[in-house]
Formats: C-alpha cells, sequence, structure tokens
C-alpha cells in the first residue's frame, strides 16, 4: 500500500513538471518561431493537394520562365511549375524524414534503452553493437547500401536512412536510462510488480522526455538532410517530387547555366527552414531541461546531463 | 595499458564488422547485384579479371565461407581488385590518387571551423547576453541546418557564375600539370576557396554552440569561481582555467572529426566536380564499379575507426579520468 501510494505521488509530480516545463517552453520567443515555422511546414505539405496550383509533374508551361503572376515560384526546363513542386516536395520530404526519425528512434528505443534498464549481458552486447555503428560514417554507408538495393522509392530511403542512424540516439538514451534505471521511484515500480515495457513507458521515459523530444528533432533534421543528399546523387527515386530531387534535377539539367536561380534556391531554403525550426525548439528544450543555460550564473545542480546539443562530428 | 588493449580489441572487432558489411552486402541483395555489372563487362575485359570479378562479388558454386576466407585473404595483401571505370587500373591506385585531394581540402575546412568555431563558443560564453551571445548562436543554427550541396550550388550561382571571381570546378586549371610551383599552388588554392567555404560555413555552428555550452557549465564550477575571488585576470581565467577545461569535449569531437574527413565532403565534392574520395565514390555508384565503390567505402571507415582509436588513446592522456572508468565509453 505504502509502495502504492508513494508511486501515485511521485506520478503527480511528473506531471506538475511536465506542466511547468511546457510553460517554460512556451514563454521562450525561440519556442514560438521555430513551432510557428514548423507547423506552417506542416500544413503546407498536408494540404498539397489543395494548396499545389498545378500537378507538380506536368511539363505543361513554357520552360525555364522567371517567376511571375501566374508561376510564382517560375517553371523548371521542361516546364514544370516550381512552385507546385515545392509544396508536393515538402509533404514527402517532411513524411520521409519525420517516418525515418521515428523508425531510428524506435530502433534506438529497443536497442539502446531496453538494454541499459535491464543491464548484464544484453546491455553489454547492444553496447557494442552501438559503438561500432557509432564509428560507421553514415552518408558513405548510406550511398553504399543504396546503390546494391536498385529499386529504390521513398519507402527504401526511409529505411536506409532510419537503420543507418540510429546509434547516436541510441547511446544518448541509453546513458540517461542508465542514470534513471536505479532511482527509487523505479525500483518502487518493479517492487509493485509493474512490468518492464511499462516501467519504461511510463516511469522512465517520462523523465526523460525532454532529451526523447530533442533526439527526435535532431533525428528529423539528419534524415531530411540526408535524403536530400541521397537524391541529390541521384540515389533515391528521381521521379518522386522531394526537396532532394528539386535540387537534383536542378543541378543536372543546367539550371545554373541557364541562370535559373528560382529553381535550385526553394528546395534549399524548404530544408533550411526545417532545419531551423526544429534547432530553435530544440535549443528552447534546451534552456528548460539544463537550468544551467538558463542565464543566471547561480543555477547550481549537479548531475545534470549536458545539453542535448549533438557533438558536431555527428551533425553531418 | 589494459585500457589500450580493449579499445584496440574494439578496433579489430569494428574493422572486420566493416569489411564483413563489404562482403555481405552484394550477397545479401535479392538478384546479386554485381550478375548486371558482369554482365556488361563481358567481353571488355579479360577472363582472369572477369573471373576475380565473380569471385569477388560471390557470382560463384563455392561455399560462403571459402568465398569469405578468399576475400579476406585479398584484404590482408592490400589487393581491393581493379577498378572497373578506370580498367585495368587497381582500386588501391585510384584511391591513392584521389585522397590527397580530399585530405587537402576537407581537412583543411575542418581545422579551420573546428578551430573558429570554439574561439566563437568561447567568447560567447564568456559574455553571457552580449551581442555575440544573442545573435551567434541563433545565426548558427540556421546555417547548420543548410544543406552543403545546396550551399555550393548558391555559390557557384553568384560567385562563380554572376562575379566569376573563382573557377567553377576541378582542382586545378585543365591544361596545367601538378607540379610544386608557385603558379600551380596558387591555382589549386584558387580551386579551393569555394568547396572550403561551403565546408566551413554549415559545421561552424556545431563546434560555436557545442563549446559555449560546455564553457557555461565550466564557469559555474567551484575552482573558476574561486580563481575569479582570487583576482585571476579575465583573459587567464577564461582560457587557461574554464577554456581549457571545456574545451575536452570538443577535442574528442575535433578528432573524430578528423576521421570523417576523408568520407564527410562527399556532397561537395560532386558539386565542384573535385576529384577526392567521395567524388570518386559517386562515380563509382554512377558506373557500377563494385570495386573501387567496395575499397573507397572501406578506406573512408579505416579512416574514422583509426582516428576513433587514437582519441581514445590520447584522451586519457588528458582527461585521468577516464583511466579509472575502465571502459571508456
Amino acid at each position: 500500500m505504502k509502495l502504492v501510494g508513494r508511486r501515485f505521488g511521485l506520478m503527480k509530480q511528473v506531471s506538475v513538471r511536465q506542466n511547468t516545463v511546457a510553460r517554460a517552453f512556451f514563454s521562450d520567443p525561440k519556442a514560438i518561431a521555430g513551432l510557428t515555422i514548423f507547423v506552417l511546414l506542416a500544413l503546407l505539405g498536408l494540404l498539397a493537394p489543395v494548396v499545389a496550383p498545378y500537378n507538380p509533374n506536368a511539363g505543361i508551361f513554357t520552360p525555364l520562365q522567371p517567376p511571375s503572376y501566374h508561376h510564382w515560384l517560375g517553371t523548371t526546363s521542361t516546364g514544370q511549375d516550381v512552385l507546385s513542386q515545392f509544396v508536393w516536395g515538402t509533404r514527402n520530404s517532411m513524411a520521409i524524414g519525420l517516418a525515418a526519425s521515428l523508425m531510428s528512434t524506435a530502433l534506438a528505443v529497443v536497442i539502446g534503452m531496453y538494454p541499459a534498464y535491464r543491464g548484464g549481458w544484453l546491455d553489454d552486447v547492444m553496447t557494442s553493437f552501438t559503438n561500432m555503428f557509432l564509428v560507421i560514417p553514415g552518408l558513405p554507408l548510406m550511398i553504399v547500401v543504396a546503390a546494391y538495393v536498385r529499386a529504390t522509392g521513398p519507402v527504401v530511403i526511409t529505411l536506409v536512412i532510419a537503420l543507418t542512424s540510429w546509434a547516436a540516439r541510441a547511446r544518448v538514451l541509453r546513458a540517461q536510462t542508465m542514470t534513471l534505471a536505479t532511482r527509487d521511484f523505479v525500483v518502487a515500480a518493479r517492487l509493485s510488480g509493474a512490468s518492464h515495457w511499462k516501467i519504461l513507458s511510463g516511469e522512465i521515459l517520462p523523465n526523460m522526455l525532454s532529451l526523447f523530444v530533442a533526439s527526435m528533432m535532431y533525428g528529423t533534421l539528419g534524415a531530411v538532410l540526408a535524403e536530400a543528399g541521397l537524391e541529390f546523387l541521384g540515389l533515391g527515386n528521381v521521379n518522386s517530387v522531394t526537396w532532394g530531387t528539386m535540387l537534383y534535377w536542378a543541378n543536372s539539367q543546367g539550371a545554373l547555366l541557364n541562370g535559373a536561380w528560382w529553381w535550385f534556391v526553394p528546395g534549399g531554403v524548404g530544408i533550411a527552414l526545417l532545419g531551423t525550426s526544429l534547432a530553435l525548439m530544440n535549443f528552447a528544450m534546451d534552456m528548460v531541461s539544463n537550468p544551467r543555460l538558463q542565464g543566471q550564473r547561480k543555477a547550481k545542480k549537479r548531475g545534470i546531463s549536458p545539453a542535448n546539443v549533438p557533438k558536431p562530428s555527428e551533425t553531418h | 595499458m589494459r585500457y589500450v588493449l580493449n579499445r584496440l580489441r574494439f578496433l579489430l572487432v569494428t574493422l572486420w564488422a566493416v569489411v564483413t558489411i563489404n562482403f555481405i552486402l552484394p550477397r545479401l541483395m535479392p538478384g546479386n547485384p554485381a550478375l548486371l555489372m558482369i554482365a556488361r563487362f563481358h567481353g571488355l575485359i579479360n577472363t582472369q579479371a572477369l573471373h576475380a570479378l565473380e569471385l569477388q562479388f560471390g557470382v560463384t558454386s563455392q561455399p560462403l565461407w571459402v568465398q569469405y576466407m578468399g576475400y579476406l585473404n585479398n584484404l590482408v595483401h592490400g589487393n581491393l581488385g581493379l577498378s572497373l571505370t578506370y580498367y585495368p587500373v587497381p582500386v588501391t591506385t585510384v584511391i591513392a590518387n584521389s585522397l590527397p585531394w580530399t585530405l587537402g581540402l576537407a581537412g583543411t575546412a575542418t581545422v579551420f571551423s573546428a578551430v573558429v568555431g570554439t574561439l566563437l563558443g568561447i567568447r560567447t560564453a564568456w559574455r553571457r547576453g552580449g551581442a555575440l551571445d544573442s545573435t551567434l548562436p541563433v545565426a548558427t543554427t540556421f546555417t547548420g541546418a543548410i544543406p552543403h550541396q545546396w550551399l555550393g550550388l548558391i555559390f557557384l550561382y553568384v560567385v562563380g557564375f554572376t562575379f566569376n571571381w573563382f573557377p567553377l570546378s576541378h582542382a586545378y586549371s585543365v591544361g596545367m600539370t601538378p607540379a610544386l610551383s608557385i603558379r600551380f599552388i596558387l591555382n589549386v588554392l584558387d580551386h579551393a576557396v569555394l568547396p572550403g567555404a561551403t565546408m566551413v560555413i554549415p559545421t561552424i555552428g556545431g563546434w560555436l554552440l557545442h563549446m559555449r555550452n560546455n564553457m557555461i557549465q565550466t564557469l559555474n564550477d567551484d575552482y573558476v569561481v574561486f580563481a575569479e575571488a582570487k583576482g585571476i585576470r579575465p583573459n587567464r581565467l577564461m582560457y587557461q582555467y574554464a577554456a581549457r577545461n571545456a574545451v575536452l569535449p570538443n577535442l574528442t569531437s575535433f578528432a573524430m572529426a578528423l576521421g570523417f574527413v576523408v568520407g564527410g565532403a562527399v556532397l561537395v565534392e560532386v558539386v565542384f566536380s573535385y576529384p577526392g574520395i567521395g567524388y570518386q565514390l559517386v562515380n563509382a555508384v554512377e558506373n557500377e564499379d563494385y570495386p573501387l565503390m567496395q575499397g573507397l567505402f572501406l578506406m573512408i571507415a579505416v579512416a574514422v575507426l583509426l582516428a576513433n582509436f587514437l582519441v581514445e588513446i590520447v584522451y586519457v592522456k588528458l582527461d585521468p579520468r577516464v583511466r579509472r572508468g575502465g571502459n571508456g565509453e
């Protein structure tokens, strides 16, 4: 009885903490700016069939027109409307980025968090496995895998990215899980008979939510960048409309030679905007979860993990 | 000593994993992609080379472990096969020819980016809320999200095409022969400016933010506060006391980044047709030159693994706490 009562008390504490976290997050102008950009891009992508003025693949207009009233972002060398391509590209790129990020986070949970919580030989094996994948360079590995897989499409690209990018996240999540796994409230939950997955999802995960969300955000950014890279190299399905294939066609069809800046600028701006919005939100998240970064030099708490910013060598 | 052996074991196991990935990937794919490649080169290359290709990519009736042993044996003897794009040049020669370009370009860019970024990080953390601190972190979040290939295209368009300030592609002008003359070196530098800038701008923010956050943590430490109270001069306090400890994680990242130099410039090299490792890798993929692709991937991975190994050895010297930790995460 005592244990159960204690557990309820702690759960209450957790939810109270989350409220203040949310309030702190939404009072940060950086977070608001990031969230606004993200929501706008997401809406653009979701409403692509309604918003896009033309069929993105239909090459029915005068080629290489500069931006005009009828074509806000001009046309390509095959007479496609660039704005329509951008709108559909937003939808496809974001979908692939989010899906790949979700998948690799799931892998990170299974390979990083769960073994860290259980400990023992499973943890040893998985840690070595993670460390190995951590040092195998990502983009070259993706290129090699994509080169062998001949029928590439959005699904394959998503899989390739997810399977090659989970390691950094698994490591971060593992480290945090290790520090939480021996805390009193986890032990209490275990004694009260909760199942392992329940403890992981109900006790440990809520206490590392900011880290978890941050790792999702960086994962999405990394996935969108990786996707744009692979497709720029012609390793995706070049007939699908994404930010990456827009850059691929612009580059291979000589947009530069023709001075068609309106053709290659939008794709990159899209990626950079999405990346900035994720980074801004993450920045704010960092402030919330790491009191030392909040400006007052007095905040003195020991044992808080360093900021969620990934190591520079891991970002690209 | 036990620590070093531990790290050495990890190096060898990872190396083995990379080699095995190279071996198993083409055999794993439905309808072995190497078959197509070999069919394409039938009649174009001599039978002996064709047979070697078949062995290398598993188009044979030998059991898998015999193939594997043969593959490992070849690798140990430094035999990576012949490149098909540049037939009959060995893969090792192609790698040897491209490596200096990548090392020179991406290496310089990485060192520059890390040093400048770290220094800026120290300054921004020192003046919390100052002019640098309120602009740089936000500005670099934007630059950090810019895809390399896109920035390269923008540079090409603006600085290359419109103003004609810098050459558009390749490592040196067509018609020049590599020589140790001032004219040639200047030509090479001229060609390296745009791709170099393309690599520095998106990466500098990571160093800055990381250093800033480390620095803020260290500035709160008791020994820094005490030193400040003792009246240590600000500059000395900033660099000799705080930055010196705060830079440790950045040093690790830096050494790792040096390892990633070899394979990290793929996109930029492709945009600028710069004849380095990454450009060759993409070329090999486009030409279905699998032996060259495997060799390049191995080279890229080995660079990272060695850098990682060296970091961990050097880190023990810099941070004695690791020695007690034992397994050195």
